[in-house]
């Protein structure tokens, strides 16, 4: 069995699209409404998660015969921490203003339901590379909604992209005005509820 | 019979373990992180102190760039609470804990001449400690500026306090009567009320988050009392 046969790139593919963290799972919604607003934010959020979401997937698979099982919450929540104050510091050292923005987010990443979600239901089953995979994967399902909610709130509420203006000054002159709303939390519901439809049309999952 | 991997000497040994390699990793990055943490805030304070004085906008900016703008224009020095000068220390020197009675002075000069004046505030919001400096013009009346770059309140809610839109309203209000004494600047509940007899002396609240305002109104206050001495002396010389 090869390192990147088809099981395994499911690990990865899967939850992009059908198998959706928070489309289809609808886990870790908290941090995609708050961390939306920009671009940039958006972006470092998402290889923040990746970053936690990967290495703690590895960490609970390589140690999953040896932790004692009415500890292992515990265990995976101080693993799960300790990564996440870990990138927290990183963030203050070398993106201070970014880090400034996310503020609380970046810490609460511990309490994200993605995280601990993969570990409990993926990690503690399976070995570490398919483990790291899966966290890989999911992470990058989380990131792919995130981005395009804030490429949606960025576009439509401040009318630029990174930051960058992209709404040219002619149309503010003609009037054009920007959506206040996607700044706001409701903004990113609405966008974020508009994504779970178009979602689900394309893969037909329904609810139960 | 508890055995193996189940026994309450392997959970406690397990336990203790992930502990300790959590804390030693978690220990070392926090020390070897540390000079850089340290010198970003360092940063952000001058960037702060450079934003409230309005020598900077909203732009990013090298690091050096900054440093230098803020040697050229900006001096310190320290006061006492009684009105004195302290001519022996440096801002840079003071510790908030052991030197109570002693505070710092940021001021903007364009060649001799003070044009404007910028102090540190900070104190109690709702949930956390609020940190900003607050500018005077050259009248110590009338407000330059305010910024809060540290707090931990509920973002969207009292975390609207480092916002433009609120922070901008503090600008052109005064912090005397008009006989002269001190009355600070309040933050209303909601927008300040049109029959307002002293509308120069209130900026709109946030609806939501009454009580970081309040917080903000009684550290506000506590620390333009404690400078006061210090700016009666300056105002008596130019009057």
């Amino acid at each position: 069995m090869s390192l990147f046969d088809k099981k395994h790139q499911g690990f990865v593919k899967d939850p992009l699209m059908d198998d959706n963290p928070i489309a289809t799972q609808v886990l870790g919604i908290c941090s995609a409404l708050a961390v939306t607003v920009q671009l940039k934010t958006a972006m470092v959020m998402s290889v923040a998660v990746i970053f936690v979401l990967s290495f703690s997937n590895l960490i609970v698979a390589a140690i999953r015969n040896k932790v004692p099982s009415n500890i292992r919450i515990i265990v995976e929540l101080s693993i799960i921490a300790s990564l996440v104050i870990l990138v927290d510091q990183v963030l203050k050292a070398y993106l201070y203003d970014v880090s400034k923005q996310l503020s609380v987010f970046v810490g609460l990443i511990i309490t994200n339901c993605i995280v601990l979600g993969r570990a409990e239901a993926f990690a503690l089953q399976n070995k570490p590379w398919p483990s790291l995979l899966d966290g890989i994967g999911n992470g990058l399902g989380y990131s792919l909604i995130l981005i395009a909610v804030a490429f949606g709130r960025e576009l439509l509420g401040s009318g630029s992209l990174f930051g960058f203006q992209i709404v040219p000054d002619a149309l503010y002159a003609a009037g054009y005005q920007n959506m206040g709303l996607m700044v706001l939390a409701p903004g990113a519901f609405i966008l974020l509820g508009l994504i779970i439809w178009i979602q689900r049309a394309i893969t037909g999952i329904v609810a139960e | 019979m508890a055995s193996g991997k189940t026994s309450n000497a392997y959970t406690l040994g397990f336990a203790a373990l992930v502990t300790l390699i959590c804390s030693i990793l978690l220990a070392s990055a926090a020390t070897l992180l540390k000079p850089l943490q340290d010198t970003n805030i360092q940063l952000d304070i001058k960037y702060n102190i450079l934003s409230v004085l309005d020598l900077v906008g909203e732009e990013e900016m090298e690091a050096q760039k900054l440093l230098d703008l803020f040697n050229e224009n900006i001096s310190s020095f320290v006061v006492s609470t009684d009105g004195s000068v302290v001519p022996d220390r440096e801002v840079t020197s003071l510790d908030p804990k052991t030197d109570l009675d002693l505070l710092p002075v940021y001021c903007r000069k364009e060649g001799e001449e003070i044009v404007a004046y910028c102090i540190p505030t900070s104190g109690k919001g709702l949930w956390s400690t609020i940190k900003g400096y607050i500018s005077l013009e050259q009248d110590l009346n009338t407000v330059k500026g305010i910024t809060f770059y540290s707090h931990g309140e509920t973002p969207g809610l009292g975390g609207e306090i480092e916002r433009d839109w609120f922070t901008d309203a503090f600008a052109g209000k005064r912090i005397l009567s008009g006989t002269g004494e001190l009355v600070s600047i309040k933050v209303a509940k909601g927008k300040v009320r049109a029959d307002e007899k002293h509308p120069e002396h209130y900026v709109d609240g946030i609806s939501g988050s009454t009580l970081t305002g309040n917080g903000i109104n009684i550290f506000l206050q506590e620390t333009l009392e404690k400078y006061e001495p210090y700016f009666k002396t300056v105002r008596g010389v130019d009057s």
